[in-house]
């Protein structure tokens, strides 16, 4: 058979979400925010809420998200998209209304908007990008960062006894009796990404429900920052990042996950 | 036993060369040219074109969305 005769409209059997924008991302060759944005519009675009759903994008390389993402987005101050994502929820509830926030954005300078806003229950979305260091300002250590990590603020490695230990913020908020759902994942493999699919999938429902807060980790590379080559970045991720931030489920229908 | 073809349509120019869809196809179809877009990157193609059977998996974890896949189902 030839490639002409499989290359045919009724034989495509995947494509770019067409709630992606034409732009190019903006993101290194390689980047997982690629991968994750394509996640969110398919689930969005699969569930038919495109003309009912916000997105805030946060301070961090995902500034632009709104610009790639072709439905209403709003862009909060660096960290308060959780707030702004109260507000928006408050005032529109029955909008879908998610943040995208990196680990410097989330868990650093946004930390008590983070808390706060889920121990309120706030009925959002929080799709938080952990790649273990601030990315879009030259890769410095970021609460996130592993011990021994080198960043460009710690290039001997991150020492816990000055610099006090990472934080696992997805295990922190999962304690709180407002959040629904908290998961870990990651999108650099064919099966990741389909398992990160149905966490999305999940919290689309679960705000759908009225429920809480779902909280959704994805750990991804900063390839660029970690000074590495994308597939080796993805490797470094397995051995390194997964050991300490393991991938599942943390908490499901508002009961902690034993494992 | 039904066979299956598939096929991988790149967007060259849009293509970042960064070859996270090179491990994740399971049968080693894709490889990185020698020569590059426009933008610099040795972008990817089929190799073995053949081989495809259009199971996505190299679509999927594309960061950039640069591949469209096709699938054929053939009788005998
Ligand atoms: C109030 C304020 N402080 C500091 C900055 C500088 N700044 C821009 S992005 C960033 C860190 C982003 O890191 P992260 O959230 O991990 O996102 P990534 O770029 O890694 O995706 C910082 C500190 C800013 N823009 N505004
Ligand atoms: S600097 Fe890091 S997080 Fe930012 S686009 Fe590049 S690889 Fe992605
Ligand atoms: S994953 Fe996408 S952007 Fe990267 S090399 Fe393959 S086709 Fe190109
Ligand atoms: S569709 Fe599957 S078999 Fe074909 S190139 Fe992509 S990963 Fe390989």
């Amino acid at each position: 058979m030839d490639f002409k005769d499989i290359i045919k409209p009724e034989n495509l059997v995947y494509r770019r979400s067409s709630l992606l924008t034409d732009k190019p991302f903006s993101y290194c060759p390689g980047c997982g925010h690629g991968t994750i944005h394509r996640l969110i519009m398919e689930v969005v675009e699969e569930l038919g809420i495109q003309e009912i759903t916000v997105g805030i994008a946060p301070v961090g390389c995902s500034v632009l998200a709104y610009e790639f993402m072709n439905m209403d987005m709003q862009q909060a101050a660096h960290g308060r998209a959780p707030a702004l994502a109260t507000a928006l929820k408050r005032l529109m509830p029955d909008k879908y209304i998610f943040t995208y926030q990196g680990d410097g954005d989330l868990a650093a300078i946004g930390t008590a908007e983070t808390i706060h806003a889920c121990n309120r229950g706030e009925n959002i979305i929080i799709f938080f990008v952990n790649n273990g260091i601030y990315g879009m300002t030259g890769g410095q250590m970021a609460p996130t960062t592993l011990p021994g990590m080198p960043a460009s603020t710690c290039p001997f490695g991150r020492d816990v006894n000055i610099m006090g230990n990472p934080l696992k913020i997805t295990e922190l908020v999962a304690q709180l009796p407002g959040v629904h759902f908290a998961t870990r994942q990651s999108v650099h493999t064919p099966r990741n990404v389909r398992r990160a699919k149905k966490a999305i999938q999940m919290a689309f429902e679960v705000q759908k429900n009225k429920k809480g807060t779902s909280f959704v980790e994805f750990v991804s590379n900063c390839n660029s920052g970690w000074k590495l080559s994308p597939v080796a970045a993805n490797e470094w991720m397995e051995q390194h990042m997964f050991p300490f931030y393991p991938l599942g489920d943390i908490k499901v229908d508002g009961n902690l996950v034993t494992k | 036993m039904a066979k299956v073809r598939g096929a991988i349509v790149v967007d060259v120019e849009k293509c970042k060369g960064c070859g996270v869809c090179v491990p994740a196809c399971p049968q080693e179809v894709i490889s990185l040219a020698k020569e590059v877009n426009g933008k610099g990157y040795h972008y990817a193609y089929m190799n073995k074109p053949e081989d495809c059977i259009g199971c996505a998996n190299c679509a999927i974890v594309c960061p950039d969305g640069v591949i469209s896949v096709y699938k054929v189902k053939l009788d005998n």
